[in-house]
Order: structure tokens, then C-alpha cells, then sequence
């Protein structure tokens, strides 16, 4: 019961920050341009909403969105003849959305700690948007930007309620770590259980180390210089 | 070389910025309190802020016009910029901190760094982080990273406040001897001596307008208004009335003073720089434009004295007291008894 739910787990985690990561990054790099005060806070509203919403509400609109008989669901079982709903990817979408939030606000948070005047500088000295991005802004904000990504992976890792609602409980495709406690106790295997709960344990205690690491690197990182 | 500005800004309520100056080669100084508009009239330069109305030429190039819908990026404008707390990518080694501007293949990049660390006495130094540079460091990294990038003109930004005073002078002198060398300047500053050491002409601005302009040393001498005077750093004014000739009355120092040519129609100010007093003998007679000292307060520079006395009108009043500065080293032993208003140092002024 272990192995296969570990596989599923990490396979699951791994390709879920992998998305995380990046959409995550250009959502925070898209909402800090924003001008508009109303519309900015209405958009960053909508992408945290998964941080507060039970998960089981996420599954249940990952169903309503991605079910078979839906609109998107529907497109793919046409078009690519694949069906979303209770397949693994289905795994990994409920772990993207789900630890979505995570990686958003702390990337957010760390590219708006950026103090603006090198942004202005780089501007003044000729460089376009994008390579401020990725030479300035990107590698200042890391620390936390990174923090934000051990978070989301830790939270993908522990996904339950959406990935139960939208992708079931299929040993060995997508009954994931979290599913496999359950499972087991359902089933009374404590022993499994058991088996189980060390390695979550473990693995969370990793992430927390490598949190608190990134942390640190973030407090003596540049900041905003006081006026 | 020139540039032209004449822009419009309201960023809030209470605050109006409406300047409108060129400027024609050399270091031009602007002069003025912090929260004034200087540094905002700048960043409109560089495209950083973005003003209201108006329109900014640079040798012929329209940066900005409101009216015909121009706006340059600021990758555009080819203006440097010199920030006031330097703003070095912290993530990047003092070399790419100077090849990122240049334009060219790495070759170019590499022998542009290559001059500027040279330039700028950096040799040695361009693995370095800038967190691991001192601050004069930083400065000169900032420096050479602005001009590798080949500005048609360089602003700069209270350039010197963060550094040491000990570092300060030095810093001025290679500052702009290499600006210099590289095109035109504008330097703001709230510091009336680094305006005056550093700038050819200069603007004194306050609450947002142009209150004087001129060649700096002119300006200084002459300044005009009230407000200006006060901004280069003259201490003693009082109010005045016209006495017809070439005399004016200082109602508040009640003292009636001769001066060097007839004052304006416009003139109810008068002033004087705590430095411009001169020493009258004791054995002299009463002579015009003398004024008696009773010394209220004394202290103590490295290498002058600040006496603080009472005016003749009101000797009590802490407000009016008049401030006099001399160098330990003009051979003054004793205070004296009487100081003079030299005609030619005193400032007629305007509201």
C-alpha cells in the first residue's frame, strides 16, 4: 500500500510545483503591474480563493469545470479523446489549484519587496521588461519566491478533499499518501496507516527545514531601502 | 546640448509641481527643501514618473509631449540616472552590474567593463557583490554602470547624502570630474554647498515652482527673493522699508543702512550672511551701517566661531538674534564691540 502511494504522491507533488512554480510566478509578476486598485484586488481575491474554500468546494467546481459531461471535460474527451476526471493529471490539477495560492502570494509578496528604484534603474539603463524581470527582479525576490514553493509543494504533497472529489481513490493511479490513510484506516489496516503517516511526517519536516532556510536568506536579502 | 522642460504634475491634492527650464551644457544645480518637487521633476525626466501636461526635449528629441501623445519609455530616453541609494542589482557581481547597460556583443561588454573599473578605480574589485562594497564603492559601481550605458545626459539624485562626510569631498571631485567629461548634468540637492561647489547655473525651487535661476555664483550673490536667500543658506533678514537713495530701514534689526545701488520698488526685505559682517575697530567712530553686539550665545566649529547676538530693536527677543560666523583664523581674539553691514554684502529682497 506504501510504495505505490509514495510513487503516485511524489510523481503528483513534482509536476504540480513544476506548474505551481510557474504560473504561480507570472500571476504574481501579472497582478503587481496592475494599475487599477479595484480590478487588483478583485483578481487577487479570485487567486487565493483556493487557500480558503474547503477543498472539497474545489473539487466540487474542478468536477463542475472538468467532469466529463462539462464544457472542458467534454472538449478534451472529443478532441483528444482523454478524460480528465479520475485519471492521474486529475491528481495534479487538484494539487495545481489547490496549492496554487501558496506560490502566488508568496512570490507576490517578494517581487513587491523589490525595492522599485532598481527597477527604475534598469529601466533608465536601457533594459527591456522582460530581461528586468528575470535579471532583477526575479533573482532579488528568490528567497521568498522559493519559500513560497517549498509551501506549495508541501501542500500539493498533502492534497486531499479536491483530489478525492476529482480524481477518486484508484490504487495505484491516484490514490495518493494522504488518500492511502485513509484508505487504510477505513479498511483497519493500522500497520499501513502507520507506514504512511511517518513518511508525510517526514517529508513535511523536510519542507519546513528548507522553509525556514529560505526564510533566513530572505530576512538578510536586499529590501526596500528606508526614505 | 540641451534640454527642455516645461511640465505639469499634480500627484496629490495639496501638492502642485509646474516647472519650466532648460538647460544648456555644464552641471545644472536645483536647489530646494526635500518634498519640493526636485527629485519628481527629475524621475519626469528620466520617464520614471510620467507628468500631467507638458513637454521635455532632449537635444532635439521629444522625450514627452502631452499634446501630441508622446511618451518615450524610459529605455528610450537615453538618460542616466544616479540614484541616491545607488539601487545595485544585489544578485549580481560588480562586473554585471556594469555590462548589463552596454549595448554590444560580450566583447564590447567586456572591455566597456574593463575601461569603466579602470576609470573608476574598481579594478580588483568586480567579483564583488555590492553588499560587499563600501559605500564610496557602491557609488562608483552605480556610476560607472549609469555612464557605461552612454547617457546623453546625466541626473543625479542627492548623490552624496548616504556617504561619510570624509568620503563626501572626494567622492564630489571624481563624481563630476567624470560626469563632466560624459555630457551634461543636473545635480539636486537640499545642501546649499554642494549645489554651490558643484553646479555652473542653477534653479532654487520650492513648494513645487522655479522661485530663482541663474548662473550659481550670481544667484548666490543676488538671490532677489526672500525665499531664495533663505534656501542658499543666508541667516539674518529683517524687514524693511525704502528710505529713498541709496537707503533702506530694517525694522527689525532698527538699524537705517546704506546700500550699494538704490533698492526696488519691490524691495521689503533685507539680509545678510552670517559670514559677511565685518569687524569695526574700537577706535573708529560710529560710522553708517554699524550695529552693536551683545552677545547672547557662542559655539564652537572645528575651524570657525558662531556668535549668536541680540538686534538693536529688540535685544531679548530670540527670534530676531542675528548670527555672525568667522574663521578661527582671521585673527579675531576678543568679540567686538560693533560689527558692519557692508553695503555691498547686504541682500535686498522680495516676498
Amino acid at each position: 500500500m506504501l510504495w505505490p502511494a509514495l510513487l503516485v504522491s511524489l510523481k503528483t507533488a513534482s509536476v504540480s510545483i513544476a506548474v505551481t512554480f510557474f504560473i504561480g510566478l507570472f500571476a504574481a509578476r501579472w497582478v503587481t503591474g496592475m494599475r487599477q486598485r479595484g480590478l487588483k484586488t478583485l483578481v487577487d481575491c479570485v487567486f487565493t480563493l483556493p487557500l480558503v474554500l474547503p477543498p472539497t468546494v474545489v473539487g466540487f467546481f474542478l468536477l463542475f469545470i472538468f467532469g466529463v459531461n462539462r464544457p472542458v471535460g467534454r472538449f478534451f474527451v472529443d478532441f483528444f479523446s482523454y478524460k480528465i476526471a479520475f485519471s492521474w493529471s486529475a491528481t495534479v490539477l487538484a494539487a495545481v489549484v489547490v496549492s496554487f495560492p501558496l506560490m502566488y502570494r508568496a512570490a507576490r509578496g517578494a517581487l513587491e519587496l523589490v525595492d522599485p528604484d532598481l527597477v527604475h534603474a534598469a529601466r533608465t539603463l536601457g533594459i527591456p521588461e522582460g530581461r528586468i524581470f528575470w535579471r532583477v527582479r526575479f533573482p532579488t525576490a528568490l528567497p521568498g519566491v522559493a519559500a513560497g514553493a517549498v509551501l506549495a509543494f508541501a501542500r500539493g504533497m498533502g492534497e486531499f478533499g479536491a483530489t478525492a472529489m476529482i480524481a477518486g481513490n484508484i490504487a495505484g493511479r491516484t490514490r495518493t499518501l494522504p488518500l492511502a490513510v485513509y484508505s487504510a484506516v477505513a479498511a483497519g489496516d493500522e500497520r499501513a496507516a502507520r507506514d504512511c503517516v511517518i513518511v508525510i511526517v517526514i517529508v513535511s519536516f523536510v519542507a519546513l527545514g528548507l522553509l525556514n532556510f529560505f526564510l533566513a536568506r530572505e530576512k538578510h536579502a536586499p529590501r526596500r531601502t528606508r526614505r | 546640448m540641451t534640454l527642455e522642460v516645461r511640465i505639469e504634475k499634480r500627484p496629490g491634492r495639496s501638492f502642485h509641481l509646474g516647472v519650466d527650464f532648460s538647460h544648456n551644457g555644464g552641471v545644472l544645480g536645483m536647489l530646494g527643501p526635500s518634498g519640493c518637487g526636485k527629485s519628481m521633476t527629475l524621475k519626469c525626466i528620466a520617464g520614471i514618473e510620467t507628468p500631467d501636461r507638458g513637454r521635455i526635449v532632449l537635444n532635439g528629441r521629444v522625450l514627452y509631449d502631452s499634446d501630441a501623445g508622446i511618451n518615450l519609455r524610459p529605455q528610450q530616453r537615453r538618460v542616466g540616472y544616479l540614484f541616491q541609494n545607488y539601487a545595485l542589482f544585489p544578485r549580481m557581481t560588480v562586473a554585471e552590474n556594469i555590462a548589463i547597460g552596454v549595448h554590444g556583443d560580450d566583447r564590447t561588454k567586456r572591455d566597456a567593463v574593463a575601461r569603466w573599473l579602470d576609470r573608476l578605480h574598481l579594478s580588483g574589485l568586480e567579483r564583488r557583490m555590492p553588499d560587499q562594497l563600501s559605500g564610496g564603492q557602491q557609488q562608483r559601481v552605480a556610476l560607472a554602470r549609469m555612464l557605461a550605458a552612454e547617457p546623453e545626459i546625466v541626473l543625479m539624485d542627492e548623490p552624496f547624502s548616504a556617504l561619510d562626510a570624509h568620503l563626501r569631498e572626494e567622492m564630489q571631485l571624481l563624481v563630476l570630474e567624470t560626469v563632466r567629461d560624459c555630457g551634461d548634468v543636473i545635480i539636486v540637492s537640499h545642501s546649499r554647498d554642494e549645489i554651490f561647489k558643484l553646479s555652473d547655473s542653477c534653479l532654487v525651487l520650492s513648494d513645487g515652482s522655479i522661485l530663482g535661476r541663474g548662473e550659481t555664483r550670481e544667484l548666490f550673490r543676488r538671490p532677489g527673493k526672500l525665499q531664495v536667500a533663505k534656501l542658499t543658506g543666508c541667516k539674518n533678514f529683517s524687514r524693511a522699508e525704502r528710505m529713498g537713495g541709496k537707503r533702506v530701514r530694517a525694522i527689525d534689526w532698527g538699524l537705517d543702512l546704506e546700500t550699494e545701488s538704490e533698492p526696488g520698488v519691490a524691495i521689503n526685505h533685507v539680509g545678510i550672511r552670517a559670514h559677511d559682517f565685518t569687524v569695526v575697530p574700537d577706535d573708529e567712530p560710529d560710522a553708517p551701517n554699524q550695529v552693536r553686539v551683545a552677545v547672547r550665545e557662542r559655539s564652537e566649529d572645528p575651524f570657525e566661531w558662531t556668535v549668536l547676538f541680540g538686534s538693536p530693536a529688540a535685544p531679548d527677543d530670540g527670534e530676531s538674534r542675528l548670527w555672525w560666523k568667522y574663521s578661527k583664523y582671521m585673527g579675531i581674539n576678543a568679540i567686538p564691540k560693533r560689527l558692519r553691514l557692508p553695503p555691498e554684502a547686504l541682500l535686498l529682497l522680495e516676498d
